[in-house]
């Protein structure tokens, strides 16, 4: 369990959150720039120091201003990946990744370097000039370097958004290999709603220095009441488990979370049990009064209107729908909502057009 | 005719007393450029100014200053005196002391540049990656700095050498002691021996060109923080 309550004030930005965070997995700590999730994860870093806060990482306390308790962030066991991967240069490769390691007692260490180069797939780089490396090499090894101090908390800062799409697409990757391989609890500072979908287990949303939600993704992105539901990228997250494989139509059933309702994704072969992580976006899901009809549409699932919202337009509406359990967006026209006559408690069918395979 | 034994005496006494000041300086002169480099107190303008002026005054100034304090009526007199140490004045010491207040800003300035182009952030990673304010000093600022540290010692130094106002005001004219090698050229031009004073004055001109050479063409390549 993480536990931060922070008040700081500067000049014109003032941040007061009190968060209760998962001790596992990764937490997006979500907003627009200005909305103090930097000045949070520096915060708990001791990078800054707020005036009153207190941070306990599981059963560690790192301040209690209360107290009078400031652990300084060299005693902190954490490892930190800034937005530019901020390599030493009079070092090369190999002795920025030992920078931490070297300051580790030898039984603390939990992450070695065969490990983590295989992890973040550097080891031909390790004789390299930090200089002459790619932004997106450089990060990895940042990521590499954090990873080497065996930190009982990652925190890493936007660590994707100094880098162009190519560059982004090729780091996701080992993103997701930290996640699944590794016990480490990861905050992760970001405004892109797509990493956050494609990353986190957990999310807090932040604007103005004040946290407006906090909770497991799929809920917290379809929740109605945020800002998050506005907008063209409205949508839900899902996290299923594969139950089979048709090779023929090279179509993967995915098992939505405690119940019997299942989706069906174009995506290569994967074993069943697996986890995958989807993407339905509320502008993909279409509303409609009967079950059985032909349709090229794949996807369609017995849903329970929950509650309507006014989408970013006049013209649209978003529906928060149940299905079984698992939350789900409709964006659908006023007309057809007033022709479908939606209210909450109605028993619908939501026919989905798309589904992103986010990992 | 060459250099006599009374000028290799200065010049030794020179090189003696700028080695001596530069690694004085080098040692009392990090911590204030560090402090100057990374404070936001207001006391940081006035320091500032403060390290700042020996470029400006003129160096009869400082000696004058000096002379009045380290003499056995000033306040640094008077402890020196307490302590059984006498006065520092026309000795060494008190040429030392004259050259560290003299020389500061030639070895601050660059370290205070140098310092600031680091910037926060490799601390910060440092710091995120276990290493403690000595450890970084000594692991990340020293070796960012390094440029910074050679063009401090190097412009101390030489400065150092080229003394003249502030060794004439507090420490006079004894050899061995405090006949440095401007003093000697002085005393050369004064006794009318153009040809001694021409061999001292070449040799400085010589040093002084060949110290600004090396600091100039070993500032060809700059680290890059990435």
């Amino acid at each position: 369990m993480i536990h931060t309550r922070l008040k700081l004030n500067y000049s014109g930005f003032s941040l007061d959150v009190d968060l209760q965070l998962p001790g596992r997995g990764v937490t997006a700590l979500y907003g627009h720039s200005g909305s103090g999730k930097t000045t949070c994860l520096r915060c708990i870093a001791g990078l800054e120091q707020a005036e009153q806060g207190f941070i306990q990482i599981n059963d560690e306390v790192w301040q209690d201003s209360d107290k009078r308790i400031f652990v300084p962030p060299h005693k902190r066991a954490l490892g930190y990946v800034f937005q530019e991967a901020s390599l030493f240069p009079h070092l090369s490769v190999q002795a920025n990744l030992e920078f931490g390691l070297r300051r580790i007692p030898r039984q603390q260490r939990r992450v070695d370097m065969a490990h983590a180069t295989e992890l973040l797939g550097i080891g031909h780089l390790l004789d390299r000039d930090p200089q002459n490396l790619s932004g997106g090499e450089r990060q990895r090894i940042g990521i590499a370097r954090a990873l080497l101090t065996s930190p009982k908390l990652l925190l890493m800062d936007e660590p994707l958004a100094a880098l162009d799409t190519q560059r982004k697409n090729e780091i996701l990757p080992y993103l997701q290999r930290l996640h699944d391989e590794l016990d480490i609890p990861v905050l992760y500072v970001s405004h892109s709603q797509d990493e956050v979908a494609r990353l986190a287990d957990h999310l807090v949303l932040l604007s103005d220095g004040k946290a407006l939600a906090s909770g497991p993704i799929g809920e917290t992105l379809a929740r109605l009441d945020l800002p998050l539901a506005l907008g063209d990228d409205a949508g839900v997250v899902i996290e299923g488990h594969v139950s089979a494989y048709d090779a023929d139509y090279q179509l993967l059933t995915l098992q939505l979370p405690n119940t019997e309702l299942s989706i069906r994704v174009a995506h290569s072969p994967m074993a069943e049990g697996q986890a995958l992580r989807c993407k339905v976006q509320a502008r993909d899901v279409s509303l409609s009064l009967q079950g059985v009809e032909q349709s090229s549409i794949l996807n369609r699932l017995p849903v329970t209107v929950i509650s309507e919202i006014g989408a970013d337009n006049a013209a649209h509406v978003l529906i928060r729908l149940n299905a079984a359990g698992t939350p789900l967006l409709a964006r659908i026209t006023r007309y057809s909502r007033d022709q479908l006559g939606v209210h909450p408690g109605q028993q619908l069918w939501a026919q989905i057009k798309a589904v992103a395979v986010l990992a | 005719m060459t250099l006599s034994s009374a000028d290799y005496s200065a010049i030794w006494l020179t090189l003696k007393l700028a080695s001596l000041t530069t690694v004085i300086l080098l040692v009392i002169g990090t911590p204030i450029a560090l402090w100057l480099s990374r404070t936001r107190s207001w006391l940081r303008s006035p320091v500032g100014a403060i390290v700042a002026l020996p470029l400006v005054l003129p160096p009869t100034v400082i000696g004058f200053y000096l002379l009045l304090a380290l003499g056995p009526n000033g306040w640094i007199g008077q402890l020196t005196q307490s302590l059984g140490l006498g006065t520092l004045t026309f000795s060494f010491a008190g040429l030392v002391i004259g050259s560290v207040l003299y020389s500061m800003p030639f070895v601050i300035q660059p370290l205070q540049n140098a310092f600031s182009a680091i910037g926060t952030r490799p601390l910060e990673v440092a710091a995120t990656l276990r290493a403690n304010p000595w450890d970084t000093f000594f692991s990340v600022i020293v070796p960012l700095a390094r440029p910074g540290f050679i063009t401090a010692a190097i412009l101390g130094f030489a400065h150092t050498v080229g003394e003249f106002g502030v060794v004439l005001m507090i420490g006079g004219n004894i050899p061995d002691k405090t006949r440095v090698v401007s003093v000697q050229i002085y005393d050369h031009v004064e006794a009318m021996e153009y040809a001694q004073a021409h061999w001292l004055a070449g040799a400085m001109l010589v040093f002084s060109f060949v110290v600004l050479l090396a600091l100039y063409s070993s500032r060809k390549t700059k680290a890059v923080w990435s």
